[in-house]
C-alpha cells in the first residue's frame, strides 16, 4: 500500500513540476500576434471568398499590414475601403476592378429539384454553410451563407442562383460602425 | 576522453539510430523530402534528444531509483520527453516563426519518435554515466542527422530521376534506405568497444 502511494505521489508531483515548467515557457516565449493584423481583420467583411487574391480575409489582412492595396475587397465595397483607409490613415482608393465589383449583400440559394448531390459545392464552400451528402439533396444554410460565390462554378447543373438579400423594414440595420467611416457615424443625439 | 570519442563514433556511425537500430523511421521517411525541412527537423531532434537524454537521466538516477520505482520508467521519460518537447516548440515558435511554419505537425511528432525514448531506456539498460548518457544522447541525435539529411538529399535526385512507375514514391525511398542501411554496416568492426 506504500508502495503504491510513494509511486502515485512522486508521479503526480513529477506531473506538477512538469506542468509548472510549461505555464512559465508558455509566459515567457508567449508570441505576440500582430495587434495591426485583427483590426484589419475585423473590418473585413469574413466571406472568405478569395476575390483579393488572397486564401482568406486573415490572409489579405495580413498582406495588408504588410502593404498590400486597400482596394482588393469587392464585398467590403467602399465603405470597407473607406474603413480601411481610416485604420490605417492612407489614401481612399477606388476598388480594384480586377478582383471583382462591389454587390449587395447575396445569399446562395439551391435549387432543390435540380441538385443531383455530386457535393462539389460542399467542398467548394469556405464556410461550411452546405449541408448534404453524396447523391442527396444539398441545401445552403441561409445564415452561415456569406454570398461569396465560389459554389456557383463548380455547380455541374448550375443549380445555385445567387440572390441578393431583399431589406425589408422589419431586418433594416444601421451599418456595422466598425465599417463606417467616422465622417459617417451614426448620428447619435446626447440628451442630457 | 578517448573512451568519450568512442562512444560518439560510435553511436553515429557504427550503431546508427536509423540504419542499424531502426528507431526513428517516421521522421526519417516523413520530413525527408527537402533538404531545408530536414535540416531544421534534424536540428530540431538534436537539441529535444540531447535535452531529453539529460532530463531522463536525472529522473532515473535521482527519482526513480531511491525510490525503487523502475517500473515507472518508461510513463516518467514520456511525460519528461513530451515536456521537452513542447518547451522546444515554444521556443522555436518564438525565436524562428519560420522554421515552425516548416517543421509544423513534426515538431510535436518528436515526441513519439521512438529513436527519443530508445536513448533514454537504452542510457538505463547500458548503465551509462550522466556524461556518456549526454555523449549518447548527442550521437544518437547526430547519426540521426547525418543519415535525414543524406536521405534528403537523396530523395531530392530521385524526384527528379526516371523512377519505374511501380517503384514511385514510398517504394523508391524504402529501397534507397535499404541501401543506406548496407552502405553503413561498411562502419561495422570500426569501434570495438
Amino acid at each position: 500500500m506504500q508502495e503504491l502511494l510513494i509511486a502515485t505521489l512522486t508521479l503526480v508531483g513529477f506531473a506538477f513540476v512538469c506542468g509548472g515548467l510549461l505555464g512559465f515557457a508558455s509566459i515567457k516565449f508567449k508570441v505576440e500576434g500582430n495587434p495591426i493584423v485583427d483590426q484589419i481583420n475585423e473590418v473585413l467583411p469574413q466571406t472568405q471568398c478569395g476575390q483579393c487574391g488572397y486564401p482568406g480575409c486573415k490572409p489579405y489582412a495580413q498582406a495588408i499590414a504588410e502593404g498590400e492595396a486597400i482596394n482588393r475587397c469587392p464585398p467590403g465595397g467602399e465603405a470597407g475601403i473607406k474603413a480601411l483607409a481610416e485604420l490605417l490613415d492612407v489614401e481612399i482608393l477606388a476598388l480594384d476592378e480586377s478582383c471583382g465589383e462591389e454587390s449587395l449583400p447575396r445569399v446562395a440559394v439551391i435549387r432543390e429539384d435540380e441538385c443531383i448531390g455530386c457535393t462539389k459545392c460542399i467542398q467548394a464552400c469556405p464556410v461550411d454553410a452546405i449541408v448534404g451528402a453524396a447523391k442527396q439533396m444539398h441545401t445552403v444554410i441561409e445564415s452561415e451563407c456569406t454570398g461569396c460565390d465560389l459554389c456557383v462554378p463548380p455547380c455541374p447543373v448550375d443549380c445555385i442562383d445567387m440572390p441578393e438579400i431583399e431589406v425589408t423594414i422589419d431586418d433594416w440595420q444601421w451599418p456595422s460602425p466598425a465599417k463606417t467611416p467616422a465622417n459617417e457615424t451614426i448620428p447619435v443625439k446626447v440628451i442630457s | 576522453m578517448s573512451e568519450v570519442v568512442l562512444l560518439l563514433v560510435s553511436t553515429v556511425l557504427v550503431n546508427n539510430f536509423v540504419l542499424a537500430k531502426f528507431l526513428g523511421l517516421c521522421p526519417f521517411m516523413g520530413v525527408s523530402s527537402r533538404v531545408e525541412t530536414a535540416v531544421g527537423m534534424a536540428a530540431a531532434t538534436t537539441f529535444v534528444l540531447t535535452l531529453a537524454s539529460v532530463a531522463s537521466y536525472l529522473i532515473n538516477n535521482f527519482i526513480l531509483e531511491p525510490l525503487g520505482l523502475g517500473y515507472l520508467q518508461i510513463l516518467s521519460f514520456i511525460l519528461a520527453i513530451a515536456v521537452v518537447v513542447q518547451f522546444t516548440e515554444m521556443v522555436i515558435h518564438k525565436s524562428s516563426p519560420v522554421l515552425y511554419r516548416l517543421l509544423g505537425i513534426f515538431l510535436p511528432l518528436i515526441t513519439t519518435n521512438c529513436a527519443v525514448l530508445g536513448v533514454a531506456l537504452l542510457n538505463v539498460n547500458q548503465a551509462h554515466n550522466f556524461i556518456e548518457s549526454i555523449i549518447y544522447g548527442f550521437g544518437a541525435a547526430l547519426g540521426f542527422s547525418l543519415v535525414l539529411v543524406l536521405f534528403a538529399a537523396i530523395r531530392e535526385r530521385i524526384a527528379v530521376a526516371d523512377v519505374p512507375q511501380p517503384f514511385q514514391g514510398a517504394a523508391i525511398a524504402l529501397i534507397t534506405a535499404g541501401l543506406m542501411s548496407l552502405a553503413f554496416m561498411g562502419f561495422a568492426g570500426l569501434v570495438k568497444l
